[in-house]
């Protein structure tokens, strides 16, 4: 493990409905202070709007804003808007510092994943 | 580009949006040789038509002395297709099938940073591409599994050879798979789950 206190996933079967507040399941970015340090953005973070595109608003940000009203990960906003993902980590840092997207972290890399979200991929994998 | 006009610029279909509730996401990268199955294995999985990401690589000419400097460094866009599994209503899955060029997969930033482990794809015609590519895993400390892909002219070689051939420990899980059949590939992503388990209840015993 590094690092801080990265959000972890808890899996499930510990009768945590979403009803129980998934945010309790997460320690979310949300609450970071926009001046702080930048938003490591990694290809599968999760990006959700925050609001409506405002007028006068560079295209590409717009573009973001709209498709992202569903949370949508950077890789695919790069696909859809056909730029670099790179690019779009920039993009998306510009929409973070403003305040007009919320971002949902990967499940952290840790040297050994937790044994209760490889259990919940396989659950899902079994659905399959 | 012309972005602005960019009918691609619309994003996902209804269909194809994340619930609202989607709260984080884990990636996989299936890696190997040109024409192997990547693209076919994640889209055989993928909830989703698979996508297309890019990014500008910037790469300096074969055998170039660093003292010479920036003038021999090409920008090459390299392509890479990716999928998508929910897991439940919380958890996303995503699968990301690298380019064939091996000297791109661990230039592209941030792929296998974080990633759960990797799947080696691997066709027994063209066993020799497969090497290097396990050795960097191991490296990296990237857990994977190798699945091979029969194709109508392989070889059929017994799975302990390719294990010799490849070097691999033994710990390292092997399975053979259609890239074209949905739960043969859905097995494959299995036996990496089952695998990067084992490890977390049975550190294992490393032996190199
Ligand atoms: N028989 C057989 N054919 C396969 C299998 N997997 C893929 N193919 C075929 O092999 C061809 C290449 O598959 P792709 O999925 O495009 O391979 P790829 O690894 O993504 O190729 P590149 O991205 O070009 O490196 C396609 O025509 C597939 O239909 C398999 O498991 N068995
Ligand atoms: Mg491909």
């Amino acid at each position: 493990m590094s690092g801080g206190d990265p959000p972890r996933y808890q899996g499930q079967g510990k009768g945590q409905g979403i009803e129980g507040g998934p945010e309790r399941l997460y320690v979310v970015t949300a609450g970071r202070d926009r001046a702080a340090e930048p938003v490591p953005l990694d290809l599968v973070t999760l990006i959700v709007s925050r609001g409506k595109p405002a007028r006068g608003m560079q295209p590409e940000h717009a573009a973001i804003l709209r498709m992202c009203t569903r949370p949508l990960s950077l890789v695919e906003i790069s696909a859809y808007t056909g730029l670099p993902a790179s690019t779009v980590s920039v993009l998306l840092t510009d929409l973070v510092d403003g305040g007009q997207v919320e971002t949902r972290a990967p499940v952290p890399a840790a040297e050994l994943p937790d044994p209760k979200l490889l259990e919940a991929v396989m659950d899902g994998l079994r659905k399959l | 580009m012309d972005f602005a006009n960019s009918e691609a610029a619309a994003g996902p279909q209804a269909g194809d949006a994340l619930p609202a509730s989607a709260r984080s996401a884990v990636k996989v990268v299936v890696v190997g040789g040109f024409g192997v199955g990547k693209t076919t294995l994640v889209g055989a999985v993928s909830e989703i038509r698979p996508l297309t990401t890019e990014e500008t690589m910037t790469q300096a000419g074969a055998g170039v002395d660093s003292l010479v400097g920036a003038e021999h460094k090409t920008e090459t866009t390299v392509a890479m297709d990716f999928g998508r599994i929910s897991i439940d209503e919380r958890l996303v899955l995503y699968l990301f099938g690298t380019p064939g060029q091996e000297r791109f997969w661990f230039l592209w930033k941030g792929l296998f940073e974080g990633a759960l482990g990797a799947v080696v794809l691997i066709d027994t015609r063209r066993l020799e591409i497969s090497f290097s590519v396990v050795n960097r895993l191991e490296e990296r400390g990237v857990p994977f599994v190798i699945a091979v892909n029969n194709f109508p002219d392989s070889p059929c070689h017994p799975m302990s050879d390719i294990r010799a051939a490849l070097d691999l420990p033994d710990h390292v899980p092997m399975v053979t798979c259609d890239a074209r059949d949905r739960s043969s590939s859905r097995d494959v992503l299995m036996a990496l789950m089952r695998y990067l388990h084992s490890l977390t209840t049975a550190p294992r015993s490393d032996s190199d």
